[in-house]
């Protein structure tokens, strides 16, 4: 009686929407007004009390916007974007800055702890199981607390909120901001560049072993308004980071912007690890509200075998549009790509990588993993090219896609170009449906639907999943099943 | 006990069980045998819940308790196995993992606690030692490249750690060599309880050298023809099933 109970209670629990972050947090704000202007821009960078080559380069960057077109070659659909109608900053008003954190307010505290976000040093560290991560908590436009600031700086390692970075270590951020993805380089970025308001910033110095995992986690809030980050890691040489980001939102009945820009640099045998787990608000079943993604990732191999690694989890957004990169330009050097791509309900993805091999002998590969279910549009879309002096340059790109459901699309879309004969790139990909068998003999053994589905499903990611630092590969796991819940009967 | 009562079950416009009656009670080994295209497959399937049968009339009751209105894996949880003809391959889902899933999620819908991984590991360990299934097995994903033996010593493992009520054997000897035969047959057998009922469906008598069944039924055009003890299943192979469709096509 009892399971028959809990069967119902499962079932039921699966019409409404399956969402867990979809809460508001109730927080007075600090907004500049409504719409995009110049003054708006100078606005922004007034609040950070920027030096003026800095608001100089968002202006810059704003006046270029102006001329440039919202790209409309990915594969999804959307109405126009009135940029007008957004607000462009929103901070909570009880935190002017980042501080201690018994500065912070309660009710943030309180909102990171719903959803799961450990910022008390003390609290993390008397979890004996958990592994000790480094936070750095982003709440619309601004950073509201950064964990473990101290440790990490004993180790040499700067992390901290990139408008602070801009204030103590102006040098660094002046020499490598925009050096990978440069102001005018797409419609989305040059927009990022012009009103960003904060993200993270990492500096790992020449030889250091970055001592614990670090993280960055953004939380959108406010209504009509667009969060634009900005995430800068540099990793000198000989270095090592493992990076982690992840993001949610409220549920809203309109649609919300996030256009983020994230930059890696690697110098010579340096190697930075970079995990998402994206989880915005996907939108209702009807397909109303949920995040447009439009974000641009791009990791450059400065140096001699330096190695950067993207592993993405992606099941939230409305849109997606997401394409992190890797300028292989170091000779030696290599380039990896991990990704497992949910869609539900009405969402549409349209990610992938490009791997530019520049340098000599540099190597790629790319894992993707694409899962659609309901009504949804995954597409990958990929970039594989070598250059003219990239002498024994080296991909493996595989592709997979998974279908659950008659109502659903997976596409492939690979470009690959090799202007060096001795290039050698391979390119596997494959479209598969959940069988009936498999959903039947998992049934027979005791798995309901939705559980032979998600165990089913990850068998399917699993190579991708072990890229992930352990604890968060739980997570992911958990949230993929969350993902397609109601995607099958 | 498992009671199979005026079973009709149509696909799309053609009804393939025209009603099936049949009793499996506590502790017996019934055998049902027939030539290809009766429907003893289908019966499996029905009983198992796959969806895209209409079951137009009839009850299946297991343990007293009509389960035609269950899910599969609620019929799972009140002690139903089916060995596959056919087990199915799930890449990427290491054997012992599936088998953790699987025991855990029964244990859960019958309210009870869940086994942890090492209580679990010893059982499973235990059980395969018994079919020589090697760890290494265990380790790869399920029937994902295992041999047709192997992929059958996986069922009898399931079968061995479910610890079902009523097993049901579909063609658990189609594709075995003599040796594999045996080693599934004796993992079958060490399982005969007078708690558990076992229905073995097979075109061959081969299998019931091994398994010896105490009731032997004949199926043919969707019904029990005729029933009787293990000297009918000698008869059948001596004559074959020609009486059967001969008197049906009549």
């Amino acid at each position: 009686m009892a399971a028959r109970q809990e069967t119902v209670a499962r079932v039921e629990a699966i019409d409404v929407d399956a969402y867990k972050y979809g809460f508001t947090t109730d927080i007075e704000s600090e907004k500049a007004p409504k719409g995009l202007s110049e003054d708006i821009v100078r606005f922004i960078s007034a609040k950070k009390n920027e030096p003026d080559w800095l608001t100089q380069w968002r202006l810059e960057a704003y006046r270029r916007w102006l001329t440039m077109r919202e790209p409309d070659w990915a594969r999804v659909h959307y109405p126009p974007i009135d940029y007008q109608d957004l607000y462009y900053y929103s901070a909570p008003k009880s935190t002017p800055g980042p501080k201690t954190i018994d500065d912070v307010d309660p009710e943030l505290l309180r909102t990171y702890e719903k959803l799961g976000i450990p910022l008390r040093e003390q609290e993390i560290l008397a979890g004996v199981e958990t592994r000790k991560v480094a936070v750095d908590a982003v709440f619309d436009s601004v950073s509201v607390a950064t964990t473990f600031k101290e440790e990490l700086a004993k180790a040499g390692v700067i992390f901290c909120p990139i408008s602070e970075a801009v204030q103590t270590h102006p040098e660094l951020v002046r020499q490598y901001l925009g050096s990978v993805v440069p102001v005018t380089d797409n419609y989305f970025a040059t927009l990022n560049s012009a009103v960003y308001s904060d993200g993270s910033f990492v500096y790992v110095p020449k030889g250091v072993r970055c001592p614990m995992e670090l993280s960055t986690y953004f939380r959108i809030n406010e209504q009509k308004t667009g969060q634009f980050e900005r995430t800068l890691i540099i990793a000198d040489a000989g270095s090592y980071v493992s990076y982690l980001e992840g993001c949610t939102a409220p549920k809203r009945d309109e649609n919300q912007l996030h256009a983020a820009v994230v930059e890696l640099v690697a110098l010579d045998d340096a190697e930075i690890k970079y995990s998402t787990v994206q989880n915005w608000y996907p939108g209702d079943s009807a397909g109303k509200g949920g995040i447009y993604n439009f974000v641009t990732k791009r990791g450059d191999c400065r140096g001699r075998n330096a190695h950067i690694s993207w592993t993405q989890v992606e099941t939230g957004s409305t849109i997606t549009w997401k394409y992190p990169s890797c300028i292989l330009r170091g000779d030696n050097s290599q380039g990896e790509f991990y990704s497992i791509a949910v869609s539900n309900g009405h969402q549409q993805v349209d990610s992938g990588t490009k791997m530019i091999h520049l340098g000599r002998n540099t190597k790629s590969r790319i894992v993707s993993k694409g899962i659609s279910a309901g009504k949804s549009q995954n597409t990958y879309r990929g970039q594989v090219s070598a250059h003219r002096k990239a002498e024994g340059a080296r991909n493996y790109t595989q592709c997979d896609s998974l279908l659950i459901g008659h109502d659903c699309g997976a596409h492939t879309v690979p470009y690959i170009e090799s202007k060096n004969p001795s290039a050698q790139f391979e390119h596997e990909a494959t479209t598969s449906k959940i069988s009936e068998d498999q959903l039947f003999y998992a049934m027979q053994r005791g798995l309901s639907a939705e559980e032979a589905t998600a165990l089913i499903v990850n068998g399917f990611v699993r190579d991708v999943l072990q890229q992930l630092p352990m604890e968060f590969a739980v997570e992911a796991q958990k949230l993929i099943s969350i993902s397609l819940e109601g995607s099958v009967g | 006990m498992l009671e199979i009562k005026n079973l009709h079950v149509s696909v799309g416009d053609r009804e393939i069980l025209k009603g099936l009656t049949l009793t499996v009670k506590d502790g017996e080994v019934a055998a049902i045998m027939g030539p290809n295209g009766t429907g003893k497959s289908t019966l499996s399937y029905v009983i198992a819940g796959r969806e895209g049968y209409d079951v137009t009339q009839g009850e299946v009751l297991l343990n007293g308790e009509n389960i035609l209105d269950l899910d599969p894996h609620e019929r799972a949880a009140r002690g139903l196995f089916l060995a596959f003809q056919y087990p199915v391959e799930i890449p990427g889902v290491a054997t012992m993992q599936f088998l953790k899933a699987t025991l855990n999620a029964q244990r859960r819908s019958r309210g009870e606690p869940e086994l942890q991984t090492p209580d679990l590991m010893k059982r499973v360990r235990d059980a395969a030692a018994k079919l020589g299934v090697s760890q290494e097995m265990l380790r790869r994903p399920l029937n994902s490249g295992f041999s047709g033996g192997e992929k059958k010593r996986m069922e009898v493992l399931q079968m061995a750690l479910l610890e079902p009520s009523v097993g049901i054997l579909d063609e658990t000897d189609s594709g075995l060599d003599i040796d594999a035969l045996r080693v599934v047959s004796e993992g079958v057998n060490t399982l005969r309880s007078p708690h558990r009922s076992f229905l073995v469906i097979t075109h061959y008598q081969r299998l019931l050298d091994y398994i010896r069944p105490d009731t032997v039924h004949v199926m043919a055009q969707g019904r029990i023809q005729r029933s009787g003890g293990p000297e009918l299943a000698l008869e059948l192979e001596k004559n074959g099933y020609r009486d059967y469709i001969a008197e049906e096509a009549a």
